[in-house]
C-alpha cells in the first residue's frame, strides 16, 4: 500500500474542508433517492428492466455500435470510435480548431469527456473551452476537480462560490445569494456560449435503432449548447449504447430518482442529431431565426473505447459497463459521505463505481488509490438501479491489488503461523492479519489471559500501530478462555430432545460469537430452547467474511468450501441453519453465490437464518411469546424498562432481515427506536486502521446524535457495530437475542 | 386520455410550481394573452386536422411569430405548443423543429406552452412508445421538459440557471370534454402554484 501517513492525514484534512458541505449534500440525496423511488409501485421491476436491457446491450455491443454508426451516418452525422484519450483528443482537436477553425467551443457536463482530459488537448490547440454547467463552470473557474459525478461541485459552500466571483470577476455589485450567484452565472454564460463555434456534449445513453441521443439535465445549458452552435459533437463511452429509443424508458424513470431524489430532472433531451433548430445568428440579429440554418449543421459522435472493450472481455469488470452514472453508489455510502469524491475517487470517477471504472480505463494502481474505502456495507446495493453487485467489483480489485502489487520484501515468514492463507506469498501484512482473523482469534482464545493483557500492553499496542497498522485508540477484541463450541459440550449438548422438538437447528458459532462475544450465542441458545428447538452447536470453520474483505478471495472461497462441508449433511437432514452474526449471514445468502456451485449456495441460503428472522418465523407459527423474556422482568442491564434503541447492522439491512429483531421485540411489548444510519462505519477491520479511525468514527457520529444521550437500552447485531456504538456511546450495546433470551 | 391522466398532470404540475390554465381551443388566444408577457414571441401552432376547421387555434397579434435571433433575445415570453404530455410526470415534450420551437422556448424567461389534451399520454413508458417511431423514421429531435430549468449548483435551489425561469402549460381541451365543461361556468379553471 503506497504512503499511508499521507493517506490518513488527506482523509482528516479533507473531512474538516469539506466533509460538511459533502455530507449536507448527499445525505440529502440519498434522503430524496428513498422518498423518490419509494414512489414508483414497480421501482424492482424498473430496476430488472433496466439491468436486462444493459446486460444484452454489453452482450451485443460491437454490432450494436454498427448500427449506431449506420443510423447516425443516414442522419448526416458522423461517427467515430477512438481506441483512446489521445486518439479521441486528435479527431476532436482537428474537427474543432482546424477543420472549423473555432475560438471557443461550450460543454455542458460529460463525465467522459473528463475522462480523455479534452480541455486540455483543445486549450493545447488554441481553442477557448467553457464549461456552462454552473457546478462545472465554478470548478473550472477555481480550478479545481469535481467531488461528485452529477453534482461536482458540492464540496463548496455557496460563501466560498461568492469569495470565488467577487476574486475572480470583480463584479461592482457582488452577487451574494444561491439567486444572485445563478443569475450572475446565466448572463455570463449566456453571453459566452452566443458567440461559440462549437458545442460538445455527453450522452447518457444512444439508441442504435435510431441514433437518437439522450441527455438528462436540469439547468438547460446542454439544450443551449446544441441549439446555439452549428457544430455539435457528442462524447460518450461505447457502452452507452442500448438497441431501441423505446428502451430509454427505464431509466428516464430511475436515473434522477436514483441520483438526486428528483422524478425525473427538467430536461430529457433525446436528439436525432444534426438536429433541425435554426441556428440562431447572434451577430447579425436582424435576420429572422427560421432562416433554414438547421440544415447547415454539423454532428460528430465521438465514441470512446479507452479500456471499455477490455473491461467487457473481463467477467468481473463488465458489470462496471451496466454503470448509468447516476450516484446512488456514492450518496449510500458512509464513507462518501464523509469525505466525498476528492479522496474516494480516482482520476475522474468517484464512489463506489469508481473503483471498477479507475480499474478499467487507468489500471489497478489509481483503483488502488480509493479502494480501501469501500468497506462492503453493502448498502449501494439496493440503491444501484441496475443491481450491480459494487462491493464485489471492489473486492475483486482489492484481490487483484494484492496479488500484483505484492511486495516481496515483506516480513511475514515471522507470521506465517497465524496467517495460513491460500494468498501469494508477500501480501501486505495488516491484509492478512484481519484476513486470517480466525486463525487470531484461535490463538488467542487459547491462551485468552495471556493474549488479552498482552493486547491492552502499550507497547505491544504502539507495534500494532507501527507494523500492522491498528489505531492505538481502538479496544482490542478481548478473547474468552472457553469458546461457544466448547461451553456448549461441557453443558452436554441440546437439552431439547428431538422428539419433542419444533425443529432442529444448528447454531452457526461464527468467529467473533464462538471467540469473543461467548455470552450472545449462549443467550442465541436459551432463545431458541425456550422456543422448543433442538440446537446443535458443531465446530464449524469461519465463513471467510475477514478474508473476503481484504480481497482475498481465494482464502474466503476456500472458506465457503469448508463450510458447506461442515454444514451440508445437516441441511440434508432438514436442520435450519441459524446465524447469529450478520455478516456471516450475507455470506451465506449473498457471496457464497460467487463460491459454491449454484445449487449448494441456494441450499445454503434457503436453510440460513438470522437468528431474530428465526425467533421472529417461530413466533408467527405458533411459538409462545412468553417463553421469551418482556420487558417488565428485565433486572440489570435492561432496568430501565421497555425502551430499546436498535441500530440494524448495514449488510442485514440489504439482505431483508434488518428489521426482524425490531418485530421480535416489538411483539414482546418493547417500545423500539431504529437508528436511522445505515452502516455504524467500523465495517469489521476498517474503524481499527489508523488511516481510517476518524472518518470512521466521522461516520458513526449520526448515531451518535441520535442515541448518545438516550436513556434507552441500545442494542446492535453486529460484532462490529457492538465494538463502534461502544466507542460512540461509552458503552457496549447487547445483541437484540440477549435482550429477549430468558435469563440463565 | 382520461380525465384521470388530465388530473394526474395538472397536480404534477403544481406541484413543479408551473400554472395551468384550461380552455377550448376556440379560447386559446386568450389563453396565450393572459399567460404571456411582454414582449413576446412565438412559433405558429401546427394546425392539426380538426382543430383547423374552425381555425380557433391561433396566437395573439402581440405575440411575434417567425421572429428575428434580435426578438428572440429581447423577449421576455416564448409560446411555442407541446408534441405531447406525459401526465405522471408533468412532462411536455417540445420539438427542436425547423420553426425554432426549441430557442423560442429556451432563449426567453417564460415558456408557455400549449397542449391539446387529446396529446396527453399516461407515463414515461407511453411517451417513449410514442417517440420511437418517429426517432427511427422521422430523425425526430425532442425535449421532455419538466417544469422550469434549475440547479442547486449555488448553493440552494434557483429556478432558471440558463432556460425559463417560468413555465405555464395552455391546456386545449378536446371537442367532447369541451362539450361538457362548457355548460361549467367554472370552465376556465386555473391551478396556480403557491409561490
Amino acid at each position: 500500500m503506497s504512503s499511508d501517513a499521507s493517506k490518513g492525514e488527506r482523509i482528516r484534512e479533507l473531512m474538516a474542508t469539506e466533509g460538511d458541505a459533502v455530507a449536507e449534500n448527499t445525505r440529502g440525496f440519498n434522503q430524496g433517492r428513498i422518498e423518490s423511488t419509494g414512489r414508483l409501485d414497480d421501482y424492482e421491476e424498473l430496476k430488472a428492466d433496466a439491468r436486462e436491457i444493459k446486460e444484452d446491450a454489453i452482450a451485443r455491443l460491437p454490432e450494436l455500435i454498427d448500427e449506431v454508426r449506420e443510423t447516425v451516418e443516414a442522419n448526416g452525422g458522423t461517427v467515430y470510435v477512438a481506441d483512446d484519450a489521445a486518439d479521441a483528443n486528435r479527431y476532436i482537436t482537428e474537427l474543432t480548431a482546424e477543420q472549423r477553425d473555432a475560438d471557443r467551443l461550450v460543454k455542458s457536463k460529460s463525465m467522459t469527456s473528463e475522462e480523455i482530459e479534452v480541455n486540455e488537448a483543445l486549450e493545447a490547440a488554441g481553442v477557448e473551452v467553457v464549461e456552462t454547467d454552473l457546478g462545472e463552470w465554478v470548478l473550472q473557474v477555481a480550478d479545481e476537480a469535481p467531488s461528485h459525478i452529477v453534482a461536482p461541485a458540492i464540496h463548496k459552500s455557496r460563501e466560498g462560490i461568492a469569495e470565488l466571483f467577487a476574486e475572480r470577476f470583480d463584479p461592482e455589485d457582488p452577487p451574494e445569494t444561491a439567486e444572485e450567484l445563478t443569475m450572475f452565472a446565466r448572463e455570463r454564460l449566456g453571453e459566452l456560449i452566443e458567440d461559440a463555434d462549437v458545442g460538445m456534449t455527453g450522452a447518457n445513453f444512444i439508441a442504435a435503432d435510431s441514433g437518437t441521443m439522450l441527455l438528462v439535465t436540469s439547468e438547460g445549458n446542454a439544450r443551449k449548447t446544441v441549439t446555439a452552435t452549428d457544430t455539435h459533437i457528442a462524447v460518450a463511452g461505447v457502452e452507452k449504447i442500448v438497441p431501441t429509443v423505446e428502451e430509454f424508458a427505464p431509466f428516464v424513470e430511475l436515473i434522477g430518482r436514483s441520483g438526486t431524489g428528483q422524478d425525473v430532472t427538467s430536461y430529457i433531451s433525446t436528439l436525432t442529431p444534426p438536429v433541425d433548430s435554426p441556428v440562431p445568428d447572434f451577430r447579425n440579429d436582424a435576420d429572422p431565426l427560421a432562416d433554414g440554418s438547421g440544415d447547415d449543421r454539423d454532428f460528430h459522435l465521438v465514441l470512446i473505447d479507452n479500456g471499455r472493450m477490455a473491461m467487457r472481455d473481463d467477467e468481473q469488470l463488465k458489470e462496471t459497463l451496466y454503470c448509468i452514472r447516476c450516484s446512488a453508489c456514492s450518496n449510500a455510502c458512509g464513507n462518501f459521505q464523509s469525505v466525498g469524491g476528492h479522496a474516494f475517487g480516482g482520476e475522474t470517477y468517484s464512489g463506489g463505481i469508481a473503483t471498477g471504472w479507475e480499474a478499467g480505463i487507468e489500471g489497478l494502481d489509481t483503483a488502488a488509490e480509493f479502494n480501501d474505502l469501500c468497506t462492503g456495507c453493502s448498502r449501494c446495493v439496493p440503491a444501484c438501479p441496475v443491481e450491480i453487485d459494487i462491493p464485489w467489483i471492489n473486492t475483486v480489485v482489492r484481490d487483484r491489488i494484492n496479488r500484483g502489487e505484492a511486495d516481496p520484501g515483506q516480513t511475514d515468514w515471522m507470521f506465517e503461523e497465524l496467517v495460513p492463507d491460500e494468498e501469494p506469498g508477500g501480501l501486505d501484512l495488516r491484509t492478512r492479519l484481519v484476513g486470517n482473523y480466525e486463525t487470531l482469534a484461535k490463538w488467542g482464545s487459547r491462551t485468552a489471559p495471556v493474549a488479552n493483557r498482552l493486547a491492552d500492553a502499550g507497547p505491544v499496542r504502539a507495534i500494532a500501530e507501527r507494523v500492522a497498522g491498528i489505531d492505538r485508540r481502538r479496544d482490542l477484541p478481548e478473547f474468552a478462555s472457553e469458546s461457544l463450541v466448547d461451553w456448549f459440550d461441557a453443558r452436554g449438548g441440546p437439552r431439547v430432545p428431538v422428539d419433542s422438538a419444533e425443529r432442529e437447528a444448528v447454531l452457526y458459532p461464527d468467529t467473533a460469537t464462538n471467540y469473543v462475544d461467548v455470552d450472545r450465542g449462549k443467550a442465541a441458545v436459551r432463545a431458541l430452547e425456550a422456543l422448543d428447538v433442538h440446537v446443535r452447536i458443531p465446530d464449524l470453520p469461519g465463513s471467510g467474511r475477514p478474508p473476503l474483505s481484504q480481497g482475498m478471495i481465494a482464502t474466503a472461497e476456500s472458506a465457503a468450501e469448508d463450510v458447506y462441508a461442515g454444514l451440508a449433511t445437516h441441511v440434508d437432514a432438514g436442520r435450519d441453519v441459524v446465524v447469529i452474526e450478520p455478516s456471516d449471514l450475507a455470506m451465506f445468502r449473498s457471496e457464497y453465490e460467487k463460491f459454491l456451485p449454484e445449487a449448494s449456495h441456494e441450499r445454503l441460503a434457503e436453510a440460513s437464518y438470522d437468528v431474530m428472522e428465526y425467533c421472529f418465523g417461530l413466533l408467527e407459527n405458533g411459538g409462545d411469546p412468553a417463553a421469551l423474556r418482556a420487558p417488565a422482568e428485565g433486572t440489570g442491564p435492561v432496568a430501565s424498562g421497555t425502551r430499546v434503541a436498535y441500530h440494524p447492522h448495514c449488510q442485514a439491512r440489504t439482505v431483508g432481515v434488518g428489521e426482524h429483531a425490531t418485530a421480535v421485540m416489538e411483539a414482546l411489548g418493547y417500545d423500539v427506536r431504529v437508528s436511522d444510519t445505515e452502516c455504524c462505519g467500523m465495517a469489521g477491520s476498517f474503524g481499527y486502521k489508523s488511516d481510517y479511525y476518524e472518518l470512521s468514527m466521522d461516520v458513526g457520529e449520526p448515531i451518535r446524535e441520535q442515541f448518545g444521550d438516550t436513556d434507552r437500552t441500545v442494542v446492535a447485531a453486529g460484532t462490529s457495530c457492538t465494538e463502534q456504538i461502544d466507542a460512540l456511546l461509552g458503552d457496549a450495546p447487547m445483541h437484540p437475542v440477549e435482550l429477549v433470551a430468558p435469563r440463565e | 386520455m382520461s380525465a384521470a391522466d388530465r388530473s394526474t398532470f395538472k397536480r404534477r404540475l403544481d406541484s413543479l410550481g408551473v400554472t395551468v390554465t384550461e380552455g377550448p381551443a376556440s379560447e386559446c388566444e386568450d389563453l396565450v394573452d393572459e399567460a404571456a408577457g411582454d414582449p413576446a414571441v412565438g412559433v405558429a401552432l401546427a394546425e392539426e386536422g380538426d382543430d383547423a376547421d374552425d381555425g380557433s387555434i391561433a396566437l395573439p397579434d402581440r405575440v411575434a411569430t417567425d421572429p428575428t435571433t434580435a426578438e428572440l433575445r429581447a423577449a421576455h415570453t416564448g409560446v411555442t405548443d407541446a408534441s405531447l404530455g406525459v401526465a405522471e410526470y408533468g412532462s411536455v415534450a417540445i420539438e427542436a423543429d425547423t420553426a425554432g420551437t426549441e430557442p423560442v422556448s429556451l432563449f426567453v424567461d417564460r415558456h408557455v406552452v400549449v397542449l391539446r389534451e387529446g396529446d396527453l399520454v399516461p407515463d414515461m413508458p407511453d411517451a417513449f412508445d410514442w417517440l420511437g417511431p418517429k426517432a427511427r423514421d422521422e430523425s425526430v429531435d425532442v425535449v421532455f421538459a419538466t417544469g422550469p430549468s434549475a440547479t442547486a449548483d449555488m448553493g440552494g435551489l434557483v429556478h432558471g440557471a440558463h432556460g425559463p425561469k417560468e413555465v405555464h402549460v395552455v391546456l386545449l381541451r378536446g371537442d367532447d370534454a369541451g362539450a361538457d365543461e362548457n355548460a361549467d361556468t367554472t370552465s376556465d379553471s386555473e391551478v396556480t402554484a403557491d409561490e
